[in-house]
């Protein structure tokens, strides 16, 4: 049993090319190695190798209070900042069980849904750019600058706001929030059909990714991909309708599923989350109801003792909360269930057969934050 | 009558150097010391042309991205070439443990000698060229396809995995698009009859030839401007050198100097590619006519033959950048698919509708 | 011959959808008021960050030399990294009562993640954030700084 496990693990017969892919490279977004073995220029089998990135966020956790360990969350998926604060924050309500007030619902959601566009023009630029097409990298981070000064005006951060804490906000929002929002998605409304016109509809592009590495429903259930990727091959897994929470009850939105599975349905099922994500915006922006920001809670926190469970929706896919805790109030163990994890590893199935340039397309198409698949 | 393009024919100067040189010395010291003015011209003109293509590509670039380029160093940044060019002189060159040293060495120089070759056959004014052969067409497609070979040497001499498949992607690219570059200048030649570079212009004295040979022309127009793009390794074809995929390709392993060779070559291809496309196409230095006579063509003969050439020039370049930050890269099969499904086809339908026009007079 | 139609059509469709994108970026490199640029080292003058900019923690000192700070040591125990010191000593007061004052409040720049838990816990609001965000120095030591100035004293009304 141990022998044919080493076998397996051995790349390929001797006259095998291996290159290595990484850990720095321009275009695997963070230090992520593959190695890959060719033929000619076919790959034959890719196995990516992560870790380079761990710094224990896990375990430094536990001994940390509940509110500190906030800050620490959004280092991981650095992109999707807010998704991860606020889904240790449920967790700690939902143990508490602790009603917080409308407000706090109702921003919540619309910082995440700014988090998830912001997120989604991040991932253009870099999809852009990997493929060769340099211009779109200053496009799309142009466009996000207005979303990173609507944070900055707010909170003071941009890229990862620590602003959440078990029960609430730690402050409020700037009385020019909701005028911002609304110039921000008349300004994008406009700008997003020039992206379908210089990227999405033209020729090159479409030949290097339509029919590329085609994912199929069994393979994403099998391998536990979700988000956009797996919405891509027709598997329905948005958290968003699946067990919703904070305001998403109360707006009306689509669920953009699609059946191809290949790079390019992957790539228009997040174009087209951005316009879903605007439509959220609007119906949420102008009707925040006045209030508390917060809800009383203790000085100290303590969670009783049990086990609890929160998943939420993040840019990239499910994200999953489970606290351990034995009464104190630091928590006994804390695990997080990592989409770009689960999604990563997927690759060694879709890339065989197909070239290197392909290779850097899949992986661009992935949308892979690779901080978060080491936490 | 005489023309007012006859004030600028600059071939009563060089007979005039010619004859104060062989007053002074014999007619072979005579010669050898014209080969060496000659030389030190190309040189520098070579070398200050390449620094301005370089600011060229940078702003131009700037302005497409929403920024603003280079613009610290020197009024407006035009001495930042100049400070990269310090730069990389003074930069290590690294030696690479098991590389062949001598190919190692001798690649950059080979692709720099291809392109000042070719370079040195393109007319810039009446009278202003240096080799002006009977064969003219045919000499810079020949000595430019000798750049290829300093590529697969670069590529293989660096005993480095990235740069083998950079050189090998390239050297099958390069070859492929030959086809395309000297099938789509033969339209002209039929057209004009001759592949003398200074008789094709003469000839588009009453017109240039993508106005006067109509739908063949453009095709061919067109067609070579994608081939040579391509010959070029730039713009969407420009995956010997992917920073995206391969970290720099076949010159990853250059530092320093041999690395400044390899940046400026690409960059004087580009001009030369440009200017064959401007002497062919789109009349040289002639300008712009429509028939002969006429009080039009008498004021458009008053701006110098040297700026049209550099204005055509420029325009061609620009649409090069043009393509090369706009458009996504190709993979390497979609690339060959290109050219041999695609580019030759559209090339040897075009030569035989141009035979047919010829042989019927059909054109302007 | 329908393969020919094809044929030509994926070349029409090609070269249309190329012209589109060339459009964009040519309408791009024309017009520059769309350009974003700030010029930084020479716009220091009149840039100003927003309000709530998350700088570096400072403590506030008014126009008499005087801050907030107690010296309970809150900002201390909030915070998750070990980032904030705070040292006190005993003074008499007038009264001829022994108080804990603030002798230094030593904070570690190099250490901060700006995550805001000192200052939004802190019950008399002594620190906030300042607006500096130019913090690179060569040498480590200093940035380590100590917040309270020397020679200040805290204001009459915090207790």
């Amino acid at each position: 049993m141990q022998d044919e496990v080493v076998k397996n693990i051995i790349l390929g017969e001797d006259d095998n090319y291996i290159i290595n892919v990484g850990p720095q490279h321009p275009s695997t977004h963070g230090v992520l190695r593959f190695e890959v073995s060719l033929q000619g220029e076919t790959i034959k089998k890719v196995i990516p190798h992560c870790g380079y990135i761990h710094r224990g966020i896990e375990k430094m956790s536990e001994r940390l209070t509940y509110p500190q360990i906030i800050h620490l969350t959004d280092r991981m998926d650095y992109l999707s900042a807010h998704m991860n604060n606020e889904a240790v924050c449920l967790c700690v309500e939902k143990a508490l069980e602790v009603e917080v007030p409308e407000r706090v619902l109702y921003i919540r959601t619309i910082l995440n849904e700014l988090n998830r566009i912001a997120s989604h023009q991040l991932w253009w630029c870099a999809m852009g750019m990997d493929l060769g097409a340099l211009t779109t990298f200053f496009y799309g981070l142009r466009d996000r600058e207005k979303i990173l000064d609507i944070f900055e005006e707010s909170f003071g951060t941009r890229l990862i706001q620590s602003v959440n804490t078990p029960g609430g906000l730690m402050q409020d929002i700037h009385p020019g929030f909701q005028k911002r929002i609304t110039e921000f998605i008349k300004y994008f409304r406009k700008k997003l059909p020039e992206y379908d016109q210089l990227l999405t509809g033209n020729v090159i592009f479409r030949e290097r990714t339509e029919g590329i590495a085609i994912m199929t429903r069994e393979d994403a259930v099998q391998y536990g991909v979700t988000g956009p990727s797996g919405r891509a091959s027709g598997l329905s897994c948005d958290i968003r309708k699946i067990a919703p929470y904070g305001a998403y009850p109360r707006v009306s939105f689509k669920e953009v599923l699609r059946t191809e599975g290949d790079t390019l349905a992957r790539y228009k099922v997040r174009i087209e989350e951005m316009y879903e994500s605007m439509k959220i915006l609007e119906q949420l922006t102008d009707n925040i109801p006045l209030g508390d920001y917060t809800a009383k809670m203790k000085a100290v926190i303590r969670l009783p003792a049990g086990e609890f469970y929160q998943r939420v929706e993040t840019a990239r896919g499910e994200l999953g909360v489970y606290i351990v805790s034995d009464g104190n109030k630091t928590p006994y163990r804390i695990k997080f269930r990592a989409p770009n994890f689960s999604n990563l590893f997927v690759i060694s199935k879709l890339a065989v057969g197909y070239k290197i340039a392909d290779l850097i397309a899949i992986s661009g198409s992935l949308d892979l934050v690779i901080p978060d698949i080491d936490r | 009558m005489i023309l007012v393009i006859d004030v600028y024919d600059f071939s009563g100067l060089t007979q005039a150097i010619d004859k104060s040189l062989k007053a002074v010395m014999s007619p072979g010291w005579a010669t050898f010391a014209e080969y060496v003015i000659i030389g030190l011209i190309f040189l520098i003109f070579y070398a200050i042309l390449g620094l301005f293509l370089v600011y060229a590509e940078r702003k131009v670039c700037a302005f497409i991205q929403n920024r603003l380029g280079p613009n610290r160093v020197g009024p407006l940044g035009i001495f930042q070439t100049i400070a990269d060019l310090i730069k990389l002189l003074m930069k290590e060159l690294v030696p690479i443990k098991n590389a062949d040293k001598l190919l190692f060495n001798i690649a950059p120089f080979i692709v720099i000698i291809a392109s000042f070759m070719a370079i040195a056959s393109i007319p810039f004014a009446r009278g202003l060229q240096a080799l002006d052969f009977n064969i003219g067409v045919f000499y810079i497609v020949a000595v430019s396809s000798l750049g290829v070979v300093g590529i697969l040497l670069a590529g293989w001499s660096s005993n480095s995995k990235y740069s083998l498949i950079g050189a090998m992607r390239s050297g099958a690219q390069v070859i492929s698009y030959e086809l395309s570059v000297g099938l789509s200048l033969l339209t002209v030649v039929v057209f004009a009859g001759t592949m003398q570079l200074s008789e094709i212009i003469e000839s588009q004295a009453n017109g240039w030839w993508i106005f006067k040979g109509h739908v063949p022309a453009l095709t061919a127009f067109i067609v070579f401007l994608i081939a040579s793009t391509a010959e070029t390794n730039r713009g969407p074809f420009d995956l010997a050198e992917a920073e995206s995929e391969l970290t720099a390709g076949f010159h990853t392993e250059y530092s320093g100097i041999r690395f400044a060779f390899f940046f400026l070559a690409e960059f004087m291809n580009m001009f030369i590619v440009a200017s064959l496309a401007t002497t062919v196409f789109l009349g040289g230095w002639m300008p712009l006519h429509f028939g002969t006579g006429g009080v039009f063509n008498r004021i458009m003969d008053f701006i110098p033959p040297v700026v049209w050439f550099f204005v055509k020039t420029g325009i061609v370049i620009y649409i090069m950048m043009w393509f090369k930050w706009t458009f996504p890269r190709l993979r390497i099969d979609q690339l060959l698919t290109l050219e041999w499904k695609y580019l030759l086809p559209i090339n040897l339908f075009n030569i035989t509708l141009v035979a047919f026009l010829t042989l019927m007079g059909w054109h302007f | 011959m329908s393969a020919l139609i094809n044929y030509f059509k994926d070349i029409f469709f090609g070269i249309r959808t190329l012209w589109a994108g060339m459009r964009i970026t040519g309408g791009y490199f024309i017009s520059p008021r769309e350009i974003v640029t700030q010029k930084y080292p020479e716009n220091r003058d009149h840039l100003q960050m927003f309000d709530r900019y998350r700088g570096e923690v400072i403590m506030p000192h008014d126009e008499n030399n005087q801050h907030r700070c107690t010296g309970c040591g809150i900002c201390q125990i909030n915070c998750p990294n070990g980032t904030i010191e705070v040292l006190t000593r005993k003074e008499l007061t007038s009264e001829g009562k022994e108080m804990r004052v603030i002798d230094k409040h030593i904070y570690h720049l190099d250490r901060c993640t700006f995550c805001a838990l000192c200052v939004k816990t802190c019950p008399s609001n002594a620190l906030a954030f300042g607006h500096d965000f130019e913090n690179a120095v060569f040498d480590k030591s200093k940035l380590t700084k100590i917040l309270n100035k020397p020679g200040s004293s805290i204001i009459k009304e915090v207790k």
